[in-house]
């Protein structure tokens, strides 16, 4: 599967989920701009390595609101402990999605580890969270867009022809900190 | 008062609920009283810039985040406080057990002792230095400067600091 046809599944199980939906720098955030723009998006322009644990505090601060992370094979490596922590605090409304396409995919396709011998649904099991899910599929993944713990999907290598996001970085949190505040969903 | 109840005291007087750290041995009793407050979220990190990313996310869920570590942990987090905190407008505390000062037993808590408040000035961190006794001020302080100007703000506690009761 495409990654963008993987962020365009998530993007509307989110959407009918009322989750929120912390997205990763640099294409991802870019596909999932162009397909699916929602207040509700928290489009990363920079710290990279930082979504998942981003999405992690956001989870536990809202409790009863679904929070969803779109991840990257190179951002979580760069933050390997956060599967960590996730195992030990990772609450029920979080799910952690990494989208595996085996390289650095913003900065010109450098492989990642992942590409020859790491296995990071292992690594993550490793860490000690239970709920792990492979996928490479369309079809997989629709599965378990709704459960938690963590999803490794593997993605095709290359990017969509996307424009850059268009909105600064006040516009993007202040409409996501608006939607994330509004009343808790019913 | 000891300086860590002084320091919970003004983490509770400026309404923080949600707190990440890696430790420090002069944090010890801190992160204690933080752990068994109920009314505080508090996670260990694995890392301080992990650590940077909880706290965010906590913030834009509407907590009031702290973030505690020692000052060898600024140089792991500087990216994540510019291109997340700072270019977003997000506000946190950053408690700061200041090691490699004057007194310092390890050589190797040296080098970034010297270069934590440099780095702070570089990045435009307010900080604060309490003396003994004025530690619950300034987290006070520190946390409605950060809350006003939605940035980092950070209080550096020294060997000083913790020595004197």
């Amino acid at each position: 599967m495409k990654r963008i046809e993987a962020i365009a599944l998530a993007a509307e199980s989110a959407q009918g989920q009322n989750a929120l939906l912390i997205s990763n720098i640099g294409f991802p955030s870019r596909e999932l701009y162009s397909i699916c723009d929602r207040p509700e998006n928290f489009y990363m322009l920079g710290s990279m390595g930082m979504a998942s644990s981003i999405g992690l505090g956001l989870a536990l601060a809202k409790p009863k609101r679904r929070v969803m992370v779109l991840d990257g094979d190179g951002s979580v490596l760069m933050n390997l402990g956060t599967l960590a922590t996730i195992a030990l605090h990772g609450p029920k409304n979080f799910l952690l999605v990494i989208l595996d396409n085996c390289c650095y995919g913003s900065t010109g396709s450098q492989p990642t580890c992942t590409c020859y011998c790491t296995d990071l649904a292992a690594v993550a099991r490793g860490a000690g969270i239970r709920e792990v899910e492979n996928v490479d599929d369309i079809e997989g993944l629709a599965q378990v867009l709704e459960g938690q713990g963590v999803v490794v999907a593997k993605v095709e290598t290359g990017n969509a022809i996307v424009p850059i996001i268009d909105l600064g970085p006040e516009q993007i949190i202040e409409r996501f900190t608006r939607s994330a505040l509004s009343a808790e969903p019913s | 008062m000891s300086p860590s109840l002084a320091i919970y005291r003004g983490l509770k007087r400026a309404g923080i609920d949600f707190a990440a750290s890696v430790p420090c041995v002069n944090l010890q009793e801190l992160l204690t009283l933080l752990g068994e407050d109920p009314d505080i979220i508090h996670l260990p990190a694995t890392r301080e810039e992990e650590g940077v990313g909880l706290c965010a996310g906590a913030w834009m869920g509407g907590r009031r985040p702290a973030l505690l570590m020692q000052n060898s942990g600024l140089g792991n987090c500087i990216n994540a406080l510019a291109s997340l905190d700072m270019l977003y407008g997000i506000p946190l505390l950053i408690i700061i057990s200041h090691r490699g000062g004057k007194g310092e037993p390890i050589v190797g808590q040296v080098p970034m002792g010297r270069l934590t408040v440099p780095l702070l000035q570089t990045l435009d961190i307010p900080y604060q230095a309490p003396a003994s006794g004025e530690g619950e001020e300034a987290v006070v302080a520190s946390w409605e400067e950060a809350q006003k100007k939605r940035r980092p703000a950070a209080v550096l506690l020294d060997l000083d600091y913790w020595r004197r009761a």
